[in-house]
Protein backbone atom coordinates (compact mmCIF):
# COMPACT_ATOMS: atom_id res chain seq x y z
CA UNK A 1 0.00 0.00 0.00
CA UNK A 2 3.05 2.04 0.48
CA UNK A 3 5.79 2.11 -1.86
CA UNK A 4 9.19 4.04 -1.97
CA UNK A 5 10.95 4.09 -4.95
CA UNK A 6 14.61 5.35 -5.21
CA UNK A 7 14.06 7.84 -1.99
CA UNK A 8 17.01 9.87 -1.27
CA UNK A 9 17.70 12.73 1.32
CA UNK A 10 20.57 14.99 2.02
CA UNK A 11 21.28 16.78 4.84
CA UNK A 12 23.78 20.04 3.43
CA UNK A 13 25.86 18.05 1.34
CA UNK A 14 25.47 14.63 3.77
CA UNK A 15 23.02 11.77 2.61
CA UNK A 16 20.92 10.55 5.27
CA UNK A 17 19.13 8.11 2.67
CA UNK A 18 20.48 6.98 -0.65
CA UNK A 19 18.28 4.95 -3.01
CA UNK A 20 15.76 3.49 -0.98
CA UNK A 21 13.61 1.13 -2.53
CA UNK A 22 10.90 -0.85 -0.77
CA UNK A 23 6.94 -1.52 -0.16
CA UNK A 24 4.54 -2.20 2.54
CA UNK A 25 1.88 -4.39 1.97
CA UNK A 26 -1.35 -3.68 2.88
CA UNK A 27 -2.59 -5.62 6.62
CA UNK A 28 1.37 -6.55 7.30
CA UNK A 29 4.13 -5.28 9.65
CA UNK A 30 6.85 -4.23 7.85
CA UNK A 31 10.24 -3.74 10.32
CA UNK A 32 12.79 -1.33 9.99
CA UNK A 33 15.86 -1.99 11.79
CA UNK A 34 19.25 -0.48 11.26
CA UNK A 35 22.25 0.67 13.72
CA UNK A 36 21.65 4.49 15.41
CA UNK A 37 21.74 6.92 12.60
CA UNK A 38 21.15 4.43 9.92
CA UNK A 39 18.09 6.73 8.61
CA UNK A 40 15.25 5.15 10.18
CA UNK A 41 13.45 8.49 11.48
CA UNK A 42 14.82 10.90 8.91
CA UNK A 43 12.82 7.88 6.56
CA UNK A 44 9.94 8.12 8.62
CA UNK A 45 9.83 12.12 8.38
CA UNK A 46 10.05 12.14 4.30
CA UNK A 47 6.88 9.75 4.42
CA UNK A 48 4.72 12.27 6.36
CA UNK A 49 5.85 15.11 5.24
CA UNK A 50 8.02 16.33 8.02
CA UNK A 51 10.90 16.38 5.74
CA UNK A 52 10.50 16.23 1.97
CA UNK A 53 12.97 13.74 0.33
CA UNK A 54 15.56 15.65 -2.13
CA UNK A 55 15.17 12.64 -5.22
CA UNK A 56 12.50 9.92 -5.35
CA UNK A 57 9.13 9.20 -4.79
CA UNK A 58 6.87 7.82 -2.08
CA UNK A 59 3.25 6.63 -3.39
CA UNK A 60 0.10 5.59 -0.71
CA UNK A 61 -2.58 4.23 -1.73
CA UNK A 62 -2.02 4.98 -5.80
CA UNK A 63 -1.02 8.25 -4.80
CA UNK A 64 1.75 10.59 -4.78
CA UNK A 65 2.89 11.56 -1.05
CA UNK A 66 6.12 13.72 -2.16
CA UNK A 67 5.57 17.25 -1.73
CA UNK A 68 2.89 17.10 -0.05
CA UNK A 69 2.51 18.74 3.13
CA UNK A 70 2.12 16.88 6.38
CA UNK A 71 -1.58 17.56 7.85
CA UNK A 72 -2.72 16.64 4.13
CA UNK A 73 -0.72 13.29 4.32
CA UNK A 74 -2.05 12.65 7.87
CA UNK A 75 -5.54 13.27 6.41
CA UNK A 76 -4.96 10.30 3.69
CA UNK A 77 -4.91 7.67 6.66
CA UNK A 78 -1.41 7.41 7.77
CA UNK A 79 -1.01 8.28 11.14
CA UNK A 80 2.50 8.30 13.29
CA UNK A 81 4.49 8.65 16.32
CA UNK A 82 7.56 10.12 17.35
CA UNK A 83 10.83 8.67 18.91
CA UNK A 84 10.90 11.41 21.26
CA UNK A 85 7.68 11.51 22.34
CA UNK A 86 5.45 14.61 20.96
CA UNK A 87 2.37 14.50 23.39
CA UNK A 88 0.66 17.47 24.61
CA UNK A 89 1.60 18.12 28.19
CA UNK A 90 -1.07 20.19 29.18
CA UNK A 91 -3.74 18.58 28.21
CA UNK A 92 -5.83 15.57 29.64
CA UNK A 93 -4.92 12.15 28.62
CA UNK A 94 -8.12 12.34 26.72
CA UNK A 95 -7.98 15.36 24.88
CA UNK A 96 -4.33 14.06 23.94
CA UNK A 97 -6.21 11.16 22.31
CA UNK A 98 -8.83 13.13 21.06
CA UNK A 99 -6.26 14.92 19.26
CA UNK A 100 -6.02 11.72 17.30
CA UNK A 101 -9.73 12.41 15.78
CA UNK A 102 -8.36 15.97 14.57
CA UNK A 103 -9.46 14.86 10.75
CA UNK A 104 -12.93 13.62 12.00
CA UNK A 105 -13.57 16.43 14.90
CA UNK A 106 -14.31 19.08 11.97
CA UNK A 107 -12.47 22.27 11.13
CA UNK A 108 -15.21 25.21 10.97
CA UNK A 109 -13.92 27.50 13.57
CA UNK A 110 -18.08 29.25 13.23
CA UNK A 111 -19.50 25.55 13.61
CA UNK A 112 -17.67 24.94 16.74
CA UNK A 113 -18.56 28.61 18.69
CA UNK A 114 -22.31 27.80 17.71
CA UNK A 115 -21.97 24.31 19.16
CA UNK A 116 -24.56 23.07 16.90
CA UNK A 117 -26.12 19.62 18.40
CA UNK A 118 -24.96 18.18 15.33
CA UNK A 119 -20.87 18.70 16.84
CA UNK A 120 -21.91 18.14 20.62
CA UNK A 121 -23.56 14.62 19.26
CA UNK A 122 -20.42 13.99 16.80
CA UNK A 123 -17.93 15.62 19.99
CA UNK A 124 -19.58 13.00 22.52
CA UNK A 125 -19.35 9.98 19.72
CA UNK A 126 -15.62 10.96 19.46
CA UNK A 127 -14.93 11.08 23.35
CA UNK A 128 -16.48 7.42 23.55
CA UNK A 129 -14.23 6.31 20.58
CA UNK A 130 -11.34 7.65 22.80
CA UNK A 131 -12.40 5.99 26.02
CA UNK A 132 -12.35 2.78 24.22
CA UNK A 133 -8.97 3.08 23.20
CA UNK A 134 -7.87 4.10 26.25
CA UNK A 135 -9.19 1.25 27.86
CA UNK A 136 -7.91 -1.44 25.33
CA UNK A 137 -4.34 0.27 26.70
CA UNK A 138 -5.21 0.08 30.34
CA UNK A 139 -5.14 3.76 30.58
CA UNK A 140 -8.84 4.78 31.44
CA UNK A 141 -8.01 5.38 35.37
CA UNK A 142 -5.68 8.37 34.00
CA UNK A 143 -7.69 9.51 31.95
CA UNK A 144 -8.37 12.95 33.07
CA UNK A 145 -4.81 13.66 33.93
CA UNK A 146 -2.46 15.91 32.50
CA UNK A 147 0.21 13.67 30.10
CA UNK A 148 2.76 15.48 32.12
CA UNK A 149 2.36 14.14 35.57
CA UNK A 150 2.20 10.33 33.61
CA UNK A 151 5.21 8.39 33.82
CA UNK A 152 7.47 7.54 30.72
CA UNK A 153 5.99 4.10 29.95
CA UNK A 154 2.46 5.52 30.28
CA UNK A 155 3.52 8.68 27.82
CA UNK A 156 4.64 6.21 25.51
CA UNK A 157 1.59 4.05 25.55
CA UNK A 158 -0.77 7.13 25.15
CA UNK A 159 1.22 8.36 22.05
CA UNK A 160 0.75 4.86 20.76
CA UNK A 161 -3.09 5.23 21.47
CA UNK A 162 -3.34 8.39 19.89
CA UNK A 163 -1.66 7.01 16.55
CA UNK A 164 -4.20 4.02 16.67
CA UNK A 165 -7.44 6.16 17.89
CA UNK A 166 -8.66 7.12 13.77
CA UNK A 167 -8.15 3.67 12.89
CA UNK A 168 -5.58 4.96 10.08
CA UNK A 169 -5.01 2.65 6.52
CA UNK A 170 -1.12 2.69 7.67
CA UNK A 171 0.35 3.36 11.31
CA UNK A 172 4.32 4.47 11.09
CA UNK A 173 5.79 3.95 14.94
CA UNK A 174 9.54 5.14 15.96
CA UNK A 175 11.00 3.19 18.47
CA UNK A 176 7.23 2.22 20.32
CA UNK A 177 9.61 0.87 23.23
CA UNK A 178 12.68 2.63 23.16
CA UNK A 179 13.45 3.16 27.20
CA UNK A 180 10.84 0.80 27.90
CA UNK A 181 10.93 -1.61 30.81
CA UNK A 182 11.10 -5.62 30.00
CA UNK A 183 7.54 -5.14 31.51
CA UNK A 184 6.08 -2.62 29.97
CA UNK A 185 7.94 -3.95 26.64
CA UNK A 186 6.02 -7.14 26.93
CA UNK A 187 2.74 -5.31 27.51
CA UNK A 188 3.46 -2.77 23.99
CA UNK A 189 4.19 -5.85 22.35
CA UNK A 190 1.31 -7.04 23.09
CA UNK A 191 -0.48 -4.36 21.93
CA UNK A 192 0.95 -4.38 18.68
CA UNK A 193 0.33 -8.18 18.26
CA UNK A 194 -3.34 -7.15 18.93
CA UNK A 195 -3.35 -4.43 16.24
CA UNK A 196 -1.34 -6.73 13.44
CA UNK A 197 -4.39 -9.97 13.92
CA UNK A 198 -7.01 -6.81 13.45
CA UNK A 199 -5.69 -6.24 10.10
CA UNK A 200 -3.95 -3.22 10.67
CA UNK A 201 -0.71 -1.98 8.62
CA UNK A 202 1.87 -1.22 10.77
CA UNK A 203 5.96 0.27 9.40
CA UNK A 204 7.66 -0.35 12.72
CA UNK A 205 11.19 1.32 13.71
CA UNK A 206 12.50 -0.70 16.46
CA UNK A 207 15.92 -1.79 18.15
CA UNK A 208 14.27 -4.52 20.29
CA UNK A 209 15.23 -7.74 17.74
CA UNK A 210 13.12 -10.18 19.83
CA UNK A 211 9.95 -7.62 19.25
CA UNK A 212 10.87 -7.40 15.27
CA UNK A 213 11.19 -10.92 14.92
CA UNK A 214 8.11 -12.10 16.92
CA UNK A 215 5.74 -9.87 14.88
CA UNK A 216 7.30 -8.39 11.55
CA UNK A 217 6.22 -10.50 8.27
CA UNK A 218 9.05 -8.60 6.38
CA UNK A 219 12.16 -7.05 7.80
CA UNK A 220 14.35 -3.54 6.22
CA UNK A 221 17.57 -3.40 7.07
CA UNK A 222 19.18 0.49 6.65
CA UNK A 223 22.80 1.06 7.21
CA UNK A 224 23.75 4.61 6.66
CA UNK A 225 21.20 5.34 4.76
CA UNK A 226 21.49 2.36 2.50
CA UNK A 227 19.23 -0.56 2.15
CA UNK A 228 21.41 -3.50 2.47
CA UNK A 229 18.42 -6.31 3.14
CA UNK A 230 14.98 -7.32 2.90
CA UNK A 231 12.75 -10.14 3.81
CA UNK A 232 11.25 -12.77 6.16
CA UNK A 233 12.64 -12.51 9.90
CA UNK A 234 14.38 -15.60 9.18
CA UNK A 235 16.16 -14.64 5.74
CA UNK A 236 17.46 -11.27 7.42
CA UNK A 237 18.21 -12.91 10.61
CA UNK A 238 21.25 -15.31 8.37
CA UNK A 239 22.07 -12.57 6.16
CA UNK A 240 25.90 -12.58 6.44
CA UNK A 241 25.78 -8.57 5.45
CA UNK A 242 23.19 -7.62 8.27
CA UNK A 243 24.74 -9.92 10.92
CA UNK A 244 27.85 -7.94 10.10
CA UNK A 245 26.49 -4.71 9.84
CA UNK A 246 23.63 -4.92 12.87
CA UNK A 247 23.10 -7.93 14.82
CA UNK A 248 26.79 -8.92 15.27
CA UNK A 249 26.93 -5.36 16.57
CA UNK A 250 24.43 -5.78 19.02
CA UNK A 251 25.21 -9.18 20.43
CA UNK A 252 28.71 -7.91 20.63
CA UNK A 253 27.33 -4.94 22.85
CA UNK A 254 24.88 -7.49 24.78
CA UNK B 1 -26.20 7.40 43.49
CA UNK B 2 -27.26 9.65 46.29
CA UNK B 3 -28.29 13.19 46.02
CA UNK B 4 -25.25 14.76 46.84
CA UNK B 5 -23.59 12.70 44.31
CA UNK B 6 -25.97 13.20 41.55
CA UNK B 7 -25.84 17.15 42.38
CA UNK B 8 -22.32 16.90 42.43
CA UNK B 9 -22.42 15.11 38.63
CA UNK B 10 -24.93 17.90 37.20
CA UNK B 11 -22.40 20.67 38.07
CA UNK B 12 -19.23 18.82 36.71
CA UNK B 13 -21.02 18.30 33.47
CA UNK B 14 -22.76 21.29 32.79
CA UNK B 15 -19.83 23.65 35.08
CA UNK B 16 -19.30 25.89 32.30
CA UNK B 17 -23.04 26.54 31.25
CA UNK B 18 -23.55 26.83 35.37
CA UNK B 19 -20.64 29.49 35.80
CA UNK B 20 -21.83 31.37 32.14
CA UNK B 21 -25.22 31.77 34.20
CA UNK B 22 -24.28 32.74 37.05
CA UNK B 23 -22.28 35.45 35.51
CA UNK B 24 -24.57 36.90 33.61
CA UNK B 25 -27.19 37.01 36.40
CA UNK B 26 -24.69 38.99 38.70
CA UNK B 27 -24.39 41.17 35.49
CA UNK B 28 -28.17 41.72 34.82
CA UNK B 29 -28.22 42.68 38.90
CA UNK B 30 -25.10 44.49 39.25
CA UNK B 31 -27.09 48.58 38.00
CA UNK B 32 -29.69 47.67 41.15
CA UNK B 33 -26.76 47.90 43.91
CA UNK B 34 -24.29 50.02 42.03
CA UNK B 35 -25.65 52.75 40.49
CA UNK B 36 -22.74 55.64 39.84
CA UNK B 37 -22.07 56.19 36.78
CA UNK B 38 -18.56 56.13 37.51
CA UNK B 39 -17.78 52.95 38.38
CA UNK B 40 -20.20 51.85 35.85
CA UNK B 41 -18.21 53.55 32.73
CA UNK B 42 -15.15 52.11 34.12
CA UNK B 43 -16.99 48.06 34.10
CA UNK B 44 -18.19 49.25 31.09
CA UNK B 45 -14.77 49.94 29.76
CA UNK B 46 -14.13 46.62 31.11
CA UNK B 47 -16.99 44.77 28.89
CA UNK B 48 -15.29 46.12 25.66
CA UNK B 49 -12.02 45.21 26.45
CA UNK B 50 -13.13 41.59 27.48
CA UNK B 51 -14.07 41.41 23.97
CA UNK B 52 -10.96 41.72 22.75
CA UNK B 53 -8.85 39.80 25.40
CA UNK B 54 -10.87 36.87 24.99
CA UNK B 55 -10.26 37.35 20.59
CA UNK B 56 -6.91 37.63 21.14
CA UNK B 57 -6.61 34.99 24.21
CA UNK B 58 -7.61 32.28 21.63
CA UNK B 59 -4.72 33.46 19.50
CA UNK B 60 -2.22 33.90 21.87
CA UNK B 61 -3.14 31.46 24.76
CA UNK B 62 -4.78 28.79 22.33
CA UNK B 63 -3.30 29.26 19.02
CA UNK B 64 0.29 29.99 20.62
CA UNK B 65 1.04 32.53 18.49
CA UNK B 66 2.03 36.31 19.38
CA UNK B 67 0.07 39.10 18.31
CA UNK B 68 1.55 43.12 19.77
CA UNK B 69 -0.77 45.04 16.84
CA UNK B 70 -4.63 44.06 18.00
CA UNK B 71 -5.38 47.69 18.96
CA UNK B 72 -4.67 48.15 15.72
CA UNK B 73 -8.03 46.02 14.45
CA UNK B 74 -9.90 47.65 17.51
CA UNK B 75 -8.90 51.07 16.51
CA UNK B 76 -9.68 50.24 12.73
CA UNK B 77 -13.47 49.31 13.63
CA UNK B 78 -13.42 52.32 16.08
CA UNK B 79 -12.73 54.88 13.27
CA UNK B 80 -14.72 52.84 10.64
CA UNK B 81 -17.97 52.85 12.35
CA UNK B 82 -17.15 56.36 13.04
CA UNK B 83 -16.15 57.38 9.26
CA UNK B 84 -19.59 54.99 8.18
CA UNK B 85 -21.88 56.50 10.16
CA UNK B 86 -21.02 60.39 10.59
CA UNK B 87 -19.00 61.06 7.11
CA UNK B 88 -21.59 58.48 5.28
CA UNK B 89 -24.43 58.64 7.07
CA UNK B 90 -24.73 54.78 7.50
CA UNK B 91 -27.18 53.27 10.09
CA UNK B 92 -25.08 52.53 13.22
CA UNK B 93 -25.49 48.61 13.23
CA UNK B 94 -24.90 47.26 9.27
CA UNK B 95 -21.83 49.37 9.53
CA UNK B 96 -20.33 47.52 12.95
CA UNK B 97 -20.48 44.36 10.82
CA UNK B 98 -19.68 45.54 7.36
CA UNK B 99 -16.30 46.94 8.92
CA UNK B 100 -16.13 44.08 11.08
CA UNK B 101 -16.32 42.23 7.49
CA UNK B 102 -13.30 44.88 5.88
CA UNK B 103 -11.08 44.32 9.18
CA UNK B 104 -11.53 40.72 8.40
CA UNK B 105 -9.73 41.11 4.95
CA UNK B 106 -7.42 43.81 6.33
CA UNK B 107 -6.22 40.96 8.80
CA UNK B 108 -6.09 38.20 6.22
CA UNK B 109 -3.99 40.10 4.20
CA UNK B 110 -1.49 40.82 7.69
CA UNK B 111 -2.17 37.30 8.33
CA UNK B 112 -1.26 35.71 5.50
CA UNK B 113 2.21 36.45 5.06
CA UNK B 114 3.15 37.10 8.13
CA UNK B 115 2.18 34.09 10.09
CA UNK B 116 4.70 32.51 7.74
CA UNK B 117 6.97 33.84 10.52
CA UNK B 118 7.13 33.11 14.07
CA UNK B 119 7.98 34.23 17.65
CA UNK B 120 9.94 37.46 17.59
CA UNK B 121 9.12 38.50 13.78
CA UNK B 122 5.49 37.71 14.11
CA UNK B 123 5.97 40.19 17.30
CA UNK B 124 7.63 42.52 15.15
CA UNK B 125 5.14 42.10 12.04
CA UNK B 126 2.27 42.67 14.14
CA UNK B 127 3.52 45.83 15.76
CA UNK B 128 4.68 47.36 12.82
CA UNK B 129 0.96 46.67 11.21
CA UNK B 130 0.05 48.78 14.25
CA UNK B 131 2.40 51.72 13.92
CA UNK B 132 1.33 52.41 10.69
CA UNK B 133 -2.59 52.22 11.58
CA UNK B 134 -1.65 54.57 13.79
CA UNK B 135 0.35 57.24 11.88
CA UNK B 136 -2.59 56.97 9.19
CA UNK B 137 -5.07 57.83 11.99
CA UNK B 138 -2.61 60.75 13.02
CA UNK B 139 -1.78 61.93 9.68
CA UNK B 140 -4.77 61.52 7.12
CA UNK B 141 -6.27 64.50 8.72
CA UNK B 142 -9.48 65.16 6.56
CA UNK B 143 -11.15 61.81 7.26
CA UNK B 144 -9.87 60.99 10.34
CA UNK B 145 -10.06 64.31 12.08
CA UNK B 146 -6.21 63.65 13.11
CA UNK B 147 -4.60 64.27 16.60
CA UNK B 148 -7.64 65.66 17.46
CA UNK B 149 -10.10 62.78 17.36
CA UNK B 150 -13.45 62.43 15.60
CA UNK B 151 -16.45 63.71 17.34
CA UNK B 152 -20.14 63.38 17.14
CA UNK B 153 -20.15 60.07 16.55
CA UNK B 154 -23.80 58.70 17.55
CA UNK B 155 -24.98 56.28 20.02
CA UNK B 156 -26.63 53.01 19.01
CA UNK B 157 -30.47 52.51 19.45
CA UNK B 158 -32.81 49.44 18.94
CA UNK B 159 -35.85 50.83 17.44
CA UNK B 160 -35.84 54.34 19.49
CA UNK B 161 -34.24 52.86 22.42
CA UNK B 162 -30.86 54.44 22.79
CA UNK B 163 -27.88 53.48 24.67
CA UNK B 164 -26.56 56.56 25.91
CA UNK B 165 -26.24 56.57 29.87
CA UNK B 166 -24.26 54.12 32.05
CA UNK B 167 -27.03 51.72 32.97
CA UNK B 168 -28.17 51.24 29.28
CA UNK B 169 -24.18 50.98 27.82
CA UNK B 170 -23.67 48.24 30.52
CA UNK B 171 -26.65 45.63 28.96
CA UNK B 172 -25.78 46.24 25.61
CA UNK B 173 -21.85 46.26 26.17
CA UNK B 174 -21.99 43.23 28.43
CA UNK B 175 -24.41 41.63 26.22
CA UNK B 176 -21.84 41.46 23.39
CA UNK B 177 -18.75 40.73 26.31
CA UNK B 178 -21.29 37.57 27.07
CA UNK B 179 -21.51 36.39 23.67
CA UNK B 180 -17.88 36.88 23.01
CA UNK B 181 -17.21 34.79 25.92
CA UNK B 182 -19.71 31.67 25.38
CA UNK B 183 -18.22 31.19 21.45
CA UNK B 184 -14.80 31.20 23.07
CA UNK B 185 -15.98 29.02 25.22
CA UNK B 186 -17.98 26.88 22.99
CA UNK B 187 -14.90 27.38 20.22
CA UNK B 188 -11.99 25.51 23.15
CA UNK B 189 -14.54 22.70 23.85
CA UNK B 190 -14.66 21.52 20.47
CA UNK B 191 -12.14 19.77 18.60
CA UNK B 192 -11.15 22.67 16.89
CA UNK B 193 -10.15 24.30 20.04
CA UNK B 194 -8.10 20.70 20.67
CA UNK B 195 -6.67 21.21 17.10
CA UNK B 196 -5.10 24.83 18.17
CA UNK B 197 -4.05 23.61 21.15
CA UNK B 198 -2.01 21.14 19.78
CA UNK B 199 -0.85 23.07 16.85
CA UNK B 200 0.40 25.61 20.27
CA UNK B 201 2.05 22.37 21.99
CA UNK B 202 3.83 20.95 18.92
CA UNK B 203 3.52 22.54 15.28
CA UNK B 204 5.08 18.70 14.01
CA UNK B 205 2.57 16.61 16.30
CA UNK B 206 0.07 18.68 15.29
CA UNK B 207 0.32 18.85 11.19
CA UNK B 208 0.75 15.13 11.83
CA UNK B 209 -2.68 15.08 13.50
CA UNK B 210 -3.77 16.03 10.19
CA UNK B 211 -4.21 20.04 11.91
CA UNK B 212 -3.64 22.44 8.89
CA UNK B 213 -1.92 24.71 11.06
CA UNK B 214 -1.35 27.17 9.06
CA UNK B 215 -4.62 27.68 8.09
CA UNK B 216 -5.60 27.64 11.31
CA UNK B 217 -3.17 30.41 12.49
CA UNK B 218 -4.91 32.35 9.96
CA UNK B 219 -8.54 31.93 11.18
CA UNK B 220 -7.47 32.48 14.72
CA UNK B 221 -5.87 35.65 13.89
CA UNK B 222 -8.60 36.81 11.29
CA UNK B 223 -11.31 35.80 14.38
CA UNK B 224 -9.72 37.77 17.07
CA UNK B 225 -9.28 40.86 14.51
CA UNK B 226 -13.14 40.60 14.06
CA UNK B 227 -13.51 40.70 17.83
CA UNK B 228 -11.23 43.46 18.35
CA UNK B 229 -13.22 45.69 15.30
CA UNK B 230 -16.93 45.09 17.10
CA UNK B 231 -15.26 46.04 20.23
CA UNK B 232 -14.20 49.32 18.44
CA UNK B 233 -17.26 50.15 17.17
CA UNK B 234 -18.90 49.56 20.34
CA UNK B 235 -16.11 51.76 21.89
CA UNK B 236 -16.97 54.51 19.43
CA UNK B 237 -20.82 54.50 20.07
CA UNK B 238 -20.21 54.29 23.53
CA UNK B 239 -18.16 57.90 23.89
CA UNK B 240 -19.94 59.34 20.73
CA UNK B 241 -16.09 60.16 19.94
CA UNK B 242 -12.44 58.90 19.24
CA UNK B 243 -8.69 59.81 18.78
CA UNK B 244 -5.51 58.37 17.60
CA UNK B 245 -4.21 57.65 21.45
CA UNK B 246 -6.51 55.05 22.60
CA UNK B 247 -5.27 52.79 19.65
CA UNK B 248 -1.40 53.28 20.13
CA UNK B 249 1.16 50.27 20.47
CA UNK B 250 0.34 50.83 23.99
CA UNK B 251 -2.77 49.81 23.60
CA UNK B 252 -1.85 46.89 21.99
CA UNK B 253 0.76 45.86 24.57
CA UNK B 254 -1.25 46.38 27.09
CA UNK B 255 -4.01 43.81 25.92
CA UNK B 256 -1.45 41.50 25.41
CA UNK B 257 -0.62 41.86 29.37
CA UNK B 258 -4.02 41.48 29.95
CA UNK B 259 -4.25 37.85 28.01
CA UNK B 260 -0.89 36.78 29.88
CA UNK B 261 -1.92 38.39 33.37
CA UNK B 262 -5.36 36.86 33.25
CA UNK B 263 -3.79 33.79 32.16
CA UNK B 264 -3.04 32.24 28.54
CA UNK B 265 -5.54 30.02 27.18
CA UNK B 266 -8.06 30.73 29.85
CA UNK B 267 -11.16 32.13 28.74
CA UNK B 268 -12.34 33.14 32.19
CA UNK B 269 -9.00 34.49 32.77
CA UNK B 270 -9.38 37.44 30.26
CA UNK B 271 -12.23 38.90 32.68
CA UNK B 272 -10.02 39.03 35.37
CA UNK B 273 -7.07 40.28 33.09
CA UNK B 274 -8.90 42.97 31.46
CA UNK B 275 -10.53 44.19 35.00
CA UNK B 276 -6.99 43.98 36.91
CA UNK B 277 -5.21 46.36 34.25
CA UNK B 278 -8.37 48.71 33.90
CA UNK B 279 -9.11 48.78 37.70
CA UNK B 280 -5.49 49.00 39.04
CA UNK B 281 -5.22 52.50 37.82
CA UNK B 282 -7.89 53.41 39.76
CA UNK B 283 -7.23 52.15 42.95
CA UNK B 284 -3.88 53.32 43.39
CA UNK B 285 -3.16 56.92 42.18
CA UNK B 286 0.74 56.24 41.32
CA UNK B 287 -0.53 53.82 38.37
CA UNK B 288 -2.38 57.20 36.31
CA UNK B 289 1.32 58.33 36.23
CA UNK B 290 3.57 55.33 35.36
CA UNK B 291 1.03 53.06 33.90
CA UNK B 292 3.29 51.97 31.21
CA UNK B 293 5.97 51.17 33.15
CA UNK B 294 3.96 49.72 36.21
CA UNK B 295 1.75 47.24 33.33
CA UNK B 296 5.14 46.39 32.09
CA UNK B 297 6.22 45.00 35.90
CA UNK B 298 3.49 43.49 36.17
CA UNK B 299 4.12 41.21 33.11
CA UNK B 300 7.16 40.60 33.71
CA UNK B 301 6.58 39.15 37.73
CA UNK B 302 3.79 37.37 36.47
CA UNK B 303 6.61 35.58 34.06
CA UNK B 304 8.79 35.18 36.49
CA UNK B 305 6.28 33.33 38.88
CA UNK B 306 3.40 32.69 37.11
CA UNK B 307 4.68 31.78 33.27
CA UNK B 308 1.31 30.68 32.46
CA UNK B 309 -0.56 33.86 33.84
CA UNK B 310 -2.73 34.43 36.91
CA UNK B 311 -5.93 31.74 36.37
CA UNK B 312 -3.98 29.16 34.70
CA UNK B 313 -0.85 29.04 36.41
CA UNK B 314 -2.60 29.46 39.84
CA UNK B 315 -4.83 26.39 39.03
CA UNK B 316 -2.04 24.56 37.80
CA UNK B 317 -0.21 24.95 40.95
CA UNK B 318 -2.98 23.77 43.13
CA UNK B 319 -3.58 20.75 40.78
CA UNK B 320 0.02 20.20 40.93
CA UNK B 321 -0.14 20.58 45.11
CA UNK B 322 -3.38 18.21 45.34
CA UNK B 323 -1.90 15.34 42.94
CA UNK B 324 1.48 15.13 45.09
CA UNK B 325 -0.66 14.98 47.91
CA UNK B 326 -2.46 12.08 46.59
CA UNK B 327 0.74 10.41 45.46
CA UNK B 328 1.92 10.69 48.92
CA UNK B 329 -1.26 9.39 50.47
CA UNK B 330 -1.18 6.54 48.42
CA UNK B 331 2.62 5.84 48.75
CA UNK B 332 2.07 5.67 52.61
N1 LIG C 1 17.43 17.71 10.68
C1 LIG C 1 18.63 17.18 10.43
N2 LIG C 1 19.65 17.94 9.98
C2 LIG C 1 20.84 17.42 9.71
N3 LIG C 1 21.15 16.11 9.82
C3 LIG C 1 20.18 15.28 10.28
C4 LIG C 1 18.88 15.77 10.60
N4 LIG C 1 18.12 14.72 11.01
C5 LIG C 1 18.93 13.64 10.94
N5 LIG C 1 20.16 13.96 10.50
C6 LIG C 1 21.27 13.03 10.27
O1 LIG C 1 20.78 11.99 9.47
C7 LIG C 1 21.30 10.73 9.88
C8 LIG C 1 20.17 9.78 10.17
O2 LIG C 1 19.49 10.13 11.37
P1 LIG C 1 18.20 9.41 11.88
O3 LIG C 1 17.26 9.29 10.75
O4 LIG C 1 17.74 10.11 13.07
O5 LIG C 1 18.75 7.97 12.29
P2 LIG C 1 18.03 6.80 13.08
O6 LIG C 1 16.64 7.19 13.34
O7 LIG C 1 18.15 5.63 12.18
O8 LIG C 1 18.82 6.60 14.34
C9 LIG C 1 22.18 11.01 11.10
O9 LIG C 1 23.50 11.04 10.69
C10 LIG C 1 21.73 12.39 11.57
O10 LIG C 1 22.82 13.09 12.13
MG1 LIG D 1 15.64 7.45 15.06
Amino acid sequence: MLHLEEVGKRFGGLPALDQVSFSVPRGQVTALIGPNGAGKSTLINCITGVLHPTTGSIRFLDRQLTGQAAYAIARLGIARTFQNLKLFPRLSVLDNVLTGLSCEAGHSLTMAMLRLPYLRHRERQLKLRALEVLDRFDLADKSRLPVGTLAYGDKKRVELARACVAEPELILLDEPVAGLNAEETASVGEQLKQLRSAGQTLLLVEHDMELVMGIADQVVVLDSGCCIARGTPAEVRNNPLVLEAYLGQMEATA
Amino acid sequence: MSIKEKILYFITLHHTGLTVSGFSLALVLFPLFEDNPYTLGLTNLIAIYVIIVVGLNLFIGYAGQISLGHAAFFGLGAYGSAIATVTFGLPAWPSMFGVAVLVALVALLVGVPTLRLSGHYLAMATLGCNIVVHTIMLQWDQVTGGPSGFPGIPSLSIGGFVFDDEVRLHYLLWSFALLALLLALNLVRSGVGRGLAALAGDETAAAALGVDTQRAKIKVFVLSAVFASIAGSLFAHCYNFVSPDSFDIFASTDMAIMVVVGGMGSIWGSVIGAGLLTLLPEWIDIFENYKDLIHGLILVLILMFLPQGLMTGLYEKITDKITLRRQKNAAS
